[in-house]
């Protein structure tokens, strides 16, 4: 019996300490955000947070994961009230078959929790591990930044993370800090 | 009063005059700057030559910075004794070496010294590069001198004295520069003397897997293995310690295609090697397996080798359990490489001196960016512990590779995790 922390609920789990994580998500806690893509950890449909770390869910043992803090996409956001990067997803349309788009959007949400003035630089190199076979992997990008500049308006404004925010111009250089001026836009509490 | 003055005059002059000898000897003047480089000048053929040699030479790993333009420099080698950056050798007049003649880039790679007369560090593997010869030489200055110029102004070195004092290396060169040409061996063919002349020439072998003394220069036990940029470069001589033997012809092998089924991937340094070797003849391969396999034979036979057998694996042991629970699946599966991972009790990071490599792929993985060629895979240095990284490593060497067990496994594994992987 191992005890797993997923998303904040804690589950006892029976299966074997050899189970690959996104096997007992799926089968087990039916959270069937993440996918089964090679199963080699060489494609990242699988990716979710460990302690906040982008975490390959196929290749990686619930053995060594007793006591850690699992997150999965089920836990950024609903459909009704998505969250930042599933908002940004949508907007951008950032899927064709959608089948990384959760991988994807966990490993974005690793780089994001950390570093909201990610570079383009950063943000290509954080998601070099996750493939998208559709190809839109431009739109993804597109995503991140608009998700992060979403993330930046909550956070000024103080706003909670469902409270839809004003669409934002896309041309913008996420790169950089918001101009004063467009943070003070945003009503305060 | 006077003796006193006498006698400092003498010590002054003592003093003095071998200091001068040493500064005439050490001096080295300008050449001539170029007045405009015509790389129309160059002849397609030499600058072909040019980048297969320079594949050979893996010039375009230590001059080209991460994310930078290629050979524009301002790379950081970190030695033992500081930082250096290594220069833009792209031909850009200011910043480059637009402004250098065949004659100066020789003098580079025969003396270390620059065309303004400077001494180079020998950072720049010049201690090898003296076997280079002219014809060569000229190739790779055709080649380099066809780039695109690229100004980029490379960072100042961070040496502290008296090695920021560049004279110093000509002392240095007084000791360790052996000088060229390569001699041919006459009781080998054509094919092994051009090998030995690559391996110990331009493709400076020796630079990662021969240990150095204290003043950082190569010390006779060639090929012997040496730590080199937070990895370990394996023995290539007869100490080599593998579970195959390496022959020609798996060597070649590794060589072309950056993994070999009975030896395992190319990772780390080695990994850019065999990339930059992607352009290089099936000749000049051959050339260098063949010379390597010689310098490689006599290796203790793998079933010598043996000294006790693996132990069975222990239910409770921590490692074992991660091993069956983690690595097993891809490294006792059917997949064959570059597929599925390699048998570990073939790789030589498990059946070699140093515990660094097999930790630095646990904790890393082998990210299909760095090695273009060969196997992928997933790093696990988030997910597990030092204790379970200790444990792990422990048990696949005792249980796979037949040797005694590694002494430092944790010390190891803290400087591999305190590692900046730049």
């Amino acid at each position: 019996m191992i005890e797993l922390d997923v998303n904040g609920r804690t589950h006892q789990v029976t299966a074997d300490p050899d189970t690959p994580l996104l096997y007992v998500l799926r089968d087990d806690l039916e959270l069937n955000g993440a996918k089964f893509g090679c199963g080699l950890g060489q494609c990242g449909a699988c990716t979710v947070l460990v302690d906040g770390i982008a975490t390959l869910s196929c290749v990686t043992p619930i053995l060594l994961l007793a006591g850690r803090q699992i997150t999965t996409v089920e836990a950024l956001g609903t459909a009704a009230k998505p969250g930042p990067l599933q908002r940004a997803f949508v907007e951008e349309q950032a899927a064709q078959c959608g089948y990384c788009t959760a991988g994807m959007m966990m490993r974005a949400q690793a780089l994001l929790q950390q570093n909201l003035f990610a570079s383009e630089e950063e943000i290509r190199a954080h998601m070099e591990p996750n493939l998208c076979r559709c190809g839109t992997h431009f739109r993804i990008l597109r995503a991140i930044r608009r998700a992060a500049k979403i993330m930046l308006g909550e956070h000024s404004a103080g706003q909670s993370r469902a409270e839809p925010s004003p669409p934002l111009e896309s041309n913008t250089d996420i790169t950089r800090r918001p101009a004063h001026s467009e943070r003070r836009e945003r009503p305060e509490r | 009063m006077k003796a006193r003055t006498r006698s400092a005059l003498i010590w002054l002059a003592g003093t003095l005059t071998p200091l001068m000898g040493f500064v005439v000897y050490a001096w080295r003047p300008a050449i001539a700057p170029l007045e405009a480089n015509a790389p129309g000048q160059f002849a397609q053929a030499a600058i072909n030559r040019g980048a297969q040699l320079a594949a050979l030479g893996n010039c375009a790993t230590c001059h080209t910075a991460y994310g930078g333009a290629m050979y524009s420099g301002g790379r950081k080698l970190a030695t033992a004794f500081g930082n250096i950056y290594s220069t833009n050798i792209t031909p850009e007049a200011q910043t480059g070496i637009g402004k250098w003649s065949l004659e100066a880039f020789q003098r580079a790679m025969r003396q270390g010294v620059d065309r303004e007369g400077r001494h180079l560090y020998p950072a720049f593997p010049y201690d090898h590069f003296t076997l280079v010869t002219d014809a060569d030489n000229a190739a790779l200055y055709a080649f380099l001198m066809t780039r695109k110029p690229v100004r980029a102004r490379t960072p100042e070195n961070e040496l502290s004295f008296p090695l920021n004092v560049r004279m110093v290396i000509a002392g240095w060169k007084l000791l360790f520069l052996h000088t060229g040409p390569y001699d041919n061996a006459a009781t080998q063919d054509v094919t092994w003397n051009r090998g030995a002349y690559l391996v110990n020439g331009l493709a400076h072998c020796g630079g990662c897997h021969t240990p150095r003394n204290d003043f950082g220069a190569e010390n006779s036990q060639r090929f012997s293995g040496a730590d080199a940029e937070g990895w370990h470069a394996f023995a290539i001589d007869s100490r080599a310690h593998t579970h195959e033997a390496w022959t020609a012809d798996s060597l070649y092998a590794y060589l072309r295609h950056g993994w070999q089924e009975q030896h395992g991937d190319a990772y780390g340094p080695m990994a850019s090697v065999v990339q930059n070797l992607a352009v290089a003849t099936d000749e000049d391969l051959r050339a260098i397996s063949i010379y390597m396999a010689s310098r490689i034979d006599g290796q203790p036979a793998p079933a010598a080798a043996a000294a006790r057998p693996p132990e069975p694996p222990q239910s409770e042991d921590t490692g074992a359990q991660v091993y069956a629970a983690t690595c097993q699946n891809c490294h006792d599966g059917s997949r064959p490489l570059p597929f599925g991972g390699v048998r570990l009790t073939l790789s030589t990071a498990v059946t070699g001196e140093s515990a660094t490599n097999l930790i630095n792929i646990i904790l890393h993985g082998l990210n299909p960016a760095e090695v273009s060629t060969g196997a992928m895979m997933p790093g696990f240095g988030h997910t597990l512990t030092d204790a379970q990284l200790e444990s792990l490593v422990s048990y696949i060497r005792s249980a796979q590779a037949s040797r005694p067990a590694w002494a430092d496994v944790d010390t190891t594994v803290r400087a591999a995790r305190s590692r900046d992987h730049d």
